[in-house]
């Protein structure tokens, strides 16, 4: 037995260009916001910064794609890191340290179970194909909660203090509707299945009969998820933990430099994983009418990867559109619309599901 | 007392919120390509409207003469003592000998100048006048203070003024 398996080397190629692709693509959400913002409100937004390619004699760079702000994330990223970390007295320095790699962690781990790609070569393109796959998904992305509550507590002052109650409240009445929404997804699998509810199981069905969003009945589902993932990921209309009109900055009041830039990449990664889940789930993941699902041209591979970047990126820009569209919830209305609004609809859609399934049999 | 707000019904397509917003969702889609109200600053500027008020400078006739005879009305009147004039005299034979005086040095420390225009106003002679230069920069204390040479650079010349000393 050779000392080193195959697959290992393959995994830890896996893991370092998901690692380098999802943190890219966070950084360049930053610069989509910005500038998608900027063209909301009819303005250019930044379009100063190109990323430097030659630097001449005399200290001037060469540098391209200036118009598009190409080196604005770099920018940003070297200003995170050359900032003063200013920890105040009264946090209680563990817990203040601990939240954000609370915050950012989960963010990170719940994408590992998400095929990005076909089977090619034999080589499956998803970091852990977990029979438990779902499962995991909403387990670890919970989790991501605890940062933001632990970073409102740990501060010791009273603006973050709201925005952690405000973050605790609001995961408790998502949750349960998120969850729930993701039942319908799970009985198409039923009979279906050979790898318990792993997510390359679901494209498979997806693949070998239609994306789960063709199907009417899965529309409402869709809805429900998608709003409860707008609160899952603390994005406008429901960033009442940070909502910085009303609570300085909510959360992460106290937090500066790389500290606060590791809440700020967490929002964006689990925007990420989000748009990727629901992609997965709804719209047939990495595949697309014509793409084999599996294959032995690493061309084709890299077509559905580029097919799976594009649903997440269609999906990123959506959570920025609706951001620079829709005013925050007020608090008593957030706890309306999750708790008598969207968990009896997520209930009755189970029912309805269920119905559907029945009759189509 | 208070007062009641009768609030509109609502039906039910309104209250289910979806389709307004997808009319918000479809308005600021609308805008992403609208034409854009930014004005790139260092490369495009603003057009000052006349009397706008920029940098004091001294400005000289057609004739390439220099308008101020040192008169030190504008050093005396400006509300942050940002002018200082020191005279000196016209040599007894010169053209404009009769003038008697001149400025040696004219200083206008611009990190004092608010800008008021009054130097302009109090001017017996039209020799200063506010400018449309804004932007007055520099990296020390020294460089923000405009001497004689600047304060004519900057101003030029301005012609139609009112010649009194010309001979009758």
């Amino acid at each position: 037995m050779p000392l080193v398996d195959a697959t290992i080397i393959y995994d830890l190629i896996k893991i370092g260009g998901y690692l380098a692709v999802v943190l890219s693509i966070c950084a360049y959400a930053v610069l989509a916001e910005r500038r998608i913002s900027a063209f909301i409100q009819d303005r250019l937004g930044p379009n100063r910064v190109g990323l430097p390619i030659w630097f001449r004699r005399d200290g001037t760079a060469v540098s391209l794609g200036n118009r598009w702000a190409i080196g604005q994330p770099l920018v940003d990223f070297l200003k995170f890191i050359f900032k003063e970390d200013v920890v105040p007295g009264h946090v209680n320095k563990l817990y203040y340290v601990l939240a954000p790699c609370i915050t950012m962690i989960p963010a990170l781990l719940v994408i590992a179970v998400i095929p990005f790609g076909p089977e090619v070569n034999g080589i499956k393109l998803v970091i852990a194909d977990l029979n438990v796959g779902i499962l995991w998904v909403f387990a670890i992305a919970s989790l991501g909660v605890y940062g933001i509550v632990i970073a409102g507590w740990a501060s010791n002052s009273k603006y973050p203090f709201l925005g952690g109650i405000r973050s605790s409240a609001q995961m408790i009445s998502y949750e349960i509707s998120m969850g729930l929404s993701v039942i319908p997804v799970i009985m198409h699998l039923g009979g279906f299945t050979t790898n318990g509810l792993s997510l390359s199981e679901l494209i498979r069905f997806q693949v070998e009969n239609a994306w789960l969003i063709v199907y009417p009945w899965m529309w409402l589902p869709f809805l429900v998820y998608l709003i409860s993932a707008f609160a899952e990921t603390n994005r406008l209309p429901f960033d009442l933990p940070e909502s910085e009109t009303e609570l300085v900055a909510g959360y992460h009041t106290e937090y500066s430099s790389m500290k606060f830039a590791l809440f700020f990449l967490a929002e964006y990664s689990n925007m990420v994983t989000q748009s990727a889940l629901m992609v997965t789930m709804f719209f047939g993941g990495w595949s697309f009418p014509g793409v084999p699902s599996a294959t032995t041209s690493i061309g084709w591979g890299f077509v559905a990867v580029g097919i799976f970047l594009a649903k997440v990126v269609a999906f990123l820009f959506l959570y920025i559109w609706v951001r620079w569209t829709l005013p925050r919830f007020r608090y008593d209305q957030l706890m309306h619309l999750g708790w008598k609004v969207l968990l009896p609809l997520a209930l009755a859609n189970i029912l309805i599901v269920a119905g559907a399934l029945a009759a189509w049999d | 007392m208070a007062i009641a707000i009768q609030r509109k019904r609502l039906s039910f397509w309104e209250r289910l919120y979806l389709p307004a917003i997808l009319g918000g969702l479809a308005l600021t889609f609308r805008h992403l390509f609208r034409r854009k109200r930014t004005m790139q600053y260092p490369e495009e500027k603003w057009t000052m409207p006349p009397g706008y008020r920029g940098a004091p400078t001294l400005v000289k006739d057609e004739d390439g003469h220099e308008r101020c005879v040192a008169c030190q009305l504008c050093e005396f009147v400006c509300p942050p003592r940002a002018i200082t004039i020191v005279p000196e005299e016209y040599p007894e034979n010169a053209k404009w000998g009769k003038i008697e005086k001149k400025p040696r040095e004219f200083d206008i420390d611009m990190i004092r100048c608010i800008y008021c225009g009054l130097c302009e106003e109090v001017c017996p002679e039209q020799a200063i006048f506010l400018r449309k230069d804004y932007s007055i920069t520099g990296y020390s204390r020294e460089e923000m203070v405009h001497h004689k040479d600047k304060l004519y650079e900057l101003g030029g010349v301005m012609p139609g003024l009112v010649k009194k000393w010309e001979k009758k």
